[in-house]
Parts: structure tokens; sequence; C-alpha cells
């Protein structure tokens, strides 16, 4: 049988963002797929030596506008570290809820977008629905819709009063509810089932072996969540790494689905917990020295090199991004499939191109 | 077929969209749109633009007049030269800037405040 090239994407109905895959076909099954990046490569990092650290949050935000917030957290957390200042309770809890919220609304995007890539709409778009209710939260509480911009070096901008706190839990205990009542559709549905089930297996050595992250290596079976380092106010609050053990797509929604549900608890339990209390600590002096600091983003870990050299300007920023580190297990799942579960299975991974390439 | 149920609910239920532009939600209180000054309380000091991040305000003076500028277009409405500003003068709207079709600059100008006199002239 003579091989087929199939360019798909950089730009495919199903892709969200441009990633390019070179597929050689063997009749309609994959045989090998090859990655090209390179096509919105912005050069965000060498933008540290140009505007001062402070500045920086904004523009490190702006790597990925749906989990803004955590990339802004991750930077500030290891800009603190850098400095030798502690965050105060009050700001590390308000870090949470925020966080908690962006992973909320990036996974009903992503259960959305999943729902989509094999054609069930009204699904995506009753999903939509449910985080438009998030995107409100954000944007009262907040200021912004997507890119919040409440991280500061030290701290916090915004707060949260009574009302807001009151009015946060009372949407999220009917987003809960609007989230359960599409369960057994997501998790049992024969239809998403026949798309899902059993199609692009990682097993938990490959995932392991291949340095998978987040949702696509505890949909495998490894039970690793960077919240489990205890950053911002995570140290006070009890949680579970959600994991399923099949490897295929259905488990790394079915993670997905649970860790929305995860979230919400979170949220809840990090509002129960704020008390009265500053939200910024001042920085004094200038940053100086290596750190390396580690958050969980909604597609998994997210790691920051930062390099400051004493002056106002940061010498290196260094992002490695989930993505970026699930790019090769998607690679090596996709051989053996057939052409028509390509599409469900790249997005499976929860593509998050701009991300990747910065 | 697991659907079905929301799908009946949504077929009932009232609508999950807006009439826009009939019916249009109100602004929350504290969202972020426009950037707008006070140019009468401005001292120019130029604060703002130095913390910008998206570097979209100049601050011009000499030593009777200062220029404000903002390149709109290049706002990203993070709030921080609002919170930077030293007498306050600069604030947000909580609705955005309606769409524009050619790109321009916003040109505020005013007196540099008068200095208080100093300590030991003649005439104290």
């Amino acid at each position: 049988m003579a091989r087929t090239v199939i360019p798909f994407g950089p730009q495919h109905p199903v892709l969200p963002e441009p990633i390019h895959l070179s597929l050689v076909l063997e009749d309609e099954r994959v045989v090998e797929a090859l990655p090209t990046l390179g096509y919105v490569h912005r050069g965000l990092e060498m933008l540290a030596v140009k505007r001062d650290y402070n500045q920086m949050i904004q523009i490190v935000e702006r790597v990925c506008g749906i989990c803004s917030m955590i990339h802004s957290l991750c930077y500030c957390q290891g800009i603190e570290e850098m400095m030798g200042i502690q965050a105060p309770r009050r700001a590390r809890m308000l870090r949470v809820v925020w966080s908690e919220l962006h992973r909320l609304h990036s996974h009903l995007l992503w259960l959305g977008l999943f729902a989509d890539s094999f054609g069930f709409e009204s699904l995506f778009m009753q999903l939509w629905k449910i985080r438009e209710r998030i995107m409100d939260l954000n944007e009262a509480t907040t200021g912004n819709r997507v890119i919040v911009s409440v991280n500061v070096v030290g701290g916090v901008r915004a707060d949260l009063d009574e009302s807001q706190v009151r009015w946060i839990k009372d949407t999220l205990v009917e987003v809960e509810a609007s989230i359960r009542s599409l369960q057994s559709t997501i998790m049992n549905d024969s239809t998403v089932c026949k798309r899902t089930k059993g199609i692009g297996v990682l097993t938990r050595q490959a995932a392991y072996d291949l340095g998978a992250a987040g949702p696509m290596l505890r949909g495998s079976g490894v039970a690793q969540d960077m919240r489990q380092l205890k950053y911002a106010g995570f140290d006070e609050l009890n949680f579970e790494p959600v994991v399923e053990t099949a490897g295929d797509c259905w488990a790394r929604s079915t993670v997905r689905f649970r860790e929305s549900l995860q979230s919400i608890d979170l949220v809840r339990q990090a509002l129960d917990k704020l008390e009265p209390g500053d939200l910024a600590v001042k920085a004094k002096g200038k940053p100086e020295g290596e750190v390396i600091t580690r958050v969980e983003q909604p597609r998994g870990e997210c790691l920051y090199y930062l390099k400051g050299n004493g002056t106002n300007n940061l010498e290196r920023v260094r992002i490695r991004t989930p993505t970026f580190a699930n790019i090769p297990p998607l690679a090596a799942i996709l051989p053996g499939l057939d052409f028509a579960d390509v599409p469900v299975v790249v997005l499976s991974i929860d593509p998050c191109i701009s991300c990747t390439e910065r | 077929m697991k659907m079905l149920p929301t799908v009946i609910a949504n077929l009932f239920g009232k609508a999950a969209t807006r009439n826009y532009p009939f019916t249009v939600r109100d602004n929350f209180e504290h969202a972020r749109g426009e950037l707008i000054n006070d140019i009468k309380r401005c001292i120019f000091c130029g604060t703002c633009a130095r913390k910008c991040p998206s570097q979209c305000l100049t601050v011009e003076r000499d030593k009777t007049e200062g220029v404000w500028t903002l390149e709109f277009f290049a706002c990203v409405g993070c709030g921080v030269c609002v919170d930077a500003c030293p007498v306050s003068c600069l604030s947000q709207k909580t609705s955005h800037r309606p769409v524009a079709v050619e790109r321009a600059v916003i040109t505020l100008r005013g007196k540099m405040p008068e200095r208080p006199a100093k300590k030991g002239t003649p005439g104290e």
C-alpha cells in the first residue's frame, strides 16, 4: 500500500490554534505523525530585557489567555521568592479563588470544544452557556473577563467583599447543578463513548516516560498534580489529584470533568477560609538571583525559570508550558489510529499553541 | 439520548441569549473600560507612562504646559496607571470605548501646576 502524506492544520476546523501535523497514512490508518510548530511565536520571553519586572506581569498574562491568572501567579511567586517576601494569607487565598475559577472556565471551554470535535454541537453550546456564568464572576470581581490582571509582586490588587463572596457561592451552586446535569451525557452517552473510549490510549509507563503533564498524565493513572506543592493557599485546602486509569480520550475528558467539580469545591474552601487582612506586602529592592517555580495550570505543570541581576529588568525568563510537554505523547499515540479519530485525539491533549510558542 | 432532559428543559425554558442590541446588559461596577484623565488635576509627573506595560501613554512637559497622550488602540485596560497615579486624576469607566475604524491618539493639554514658593524668597 502506497503511503500518503496528509497535512493536518495549521488551519483546521477543530483547531482553536495553529499547529501543523504531517500525517503519514496507509489507506485510512495513521502510520506516523510529525508535528510542526512556529506559527504564533511572539517573543514574549525576550521582552523581559526591555520591560521592568512589574510590567512583565501583564506580559506573562498574555502568554495564554485562558490561564492568564495562573501564569501571572507563577511569575509573581517566583519574583517573591527571589526577593524573600511572602504574600499575605488573604492574598494567597484570593489567588486560589481566581486561579480555580480560571481552571473551571478553561475545563468547561475544553469540554465544549471536545464535544464539538466529535460533532456534538448541542453539548458544546450547553457547556459554553455554563462557562459564561464563570466569565461574569471574573469580570464582576476583577474588572476583566479573561485577562484579569489581579496579581502584583507581593499580593493581589483586587479584593472581594462580603456580598461578592455570597454571590460567587450562590452562582457556584447553580453552576455545579448544571455541570452535574451533563455528567451522564459526557461520561455515559453511547455516541460519546463510541468516539472516545479506547481511542488514543497512552499507557501509564509511556505517559511517565514521555513526560506528559496534567490531565494527560492523570488520565493515564499517574497521581501527579503541582497543587500538591502547596503553593499559594493550597497548603490549607483539602484535595486529592483526580486520576483515571484507562489512558484514552474518555479518561482524559473524565479527568477534566471531575476536576471542574473539584475546582468548585476548592473555590468554596478558599472562600470559607478568607479572613480580613492585607492584600499585598510592599516589594523592596530589585530581584536578584535565580529561581524555578512551578504551578498547576488547567493543562498541566507550568514551569518558570527567572534570573534577575539586581536591576529593574530580568536577565532571563524561561517558560515551559504543559502543551509543550504533551506534544511528544501526542505524536506517540497517533500512529495506528483511523484518520477520522485524529481531530478527537489532537484535541484531547487540550492544545494551547500560543502558550507553547510564547 | 442522555441529553434529552436538557434539550427539553431548554425548549420550554427561558432564552439563554439577550436580544442584543435592543437589550444590553448593564456593566459591572468594577469593570475596567475606557481610560479617562481629568486633565485639570493632572500634574504631568509621568508615572503612568513609566508604569504602563503596553507603553500606550506618553507625557511631555515644559515649564508652563504639559501634554498627555493616550494611544487607545494599544491600551490593554489593565488599570496599572490608575493605581499608580499619585493625584488620582486617572480613572476607568465601566464601559468600553466605541469601535473605531481609524487609528488615533487622544491628546490632552493642561497647565503645569504652580509650584509652591521657595522658602526664604523675598517678600516673606
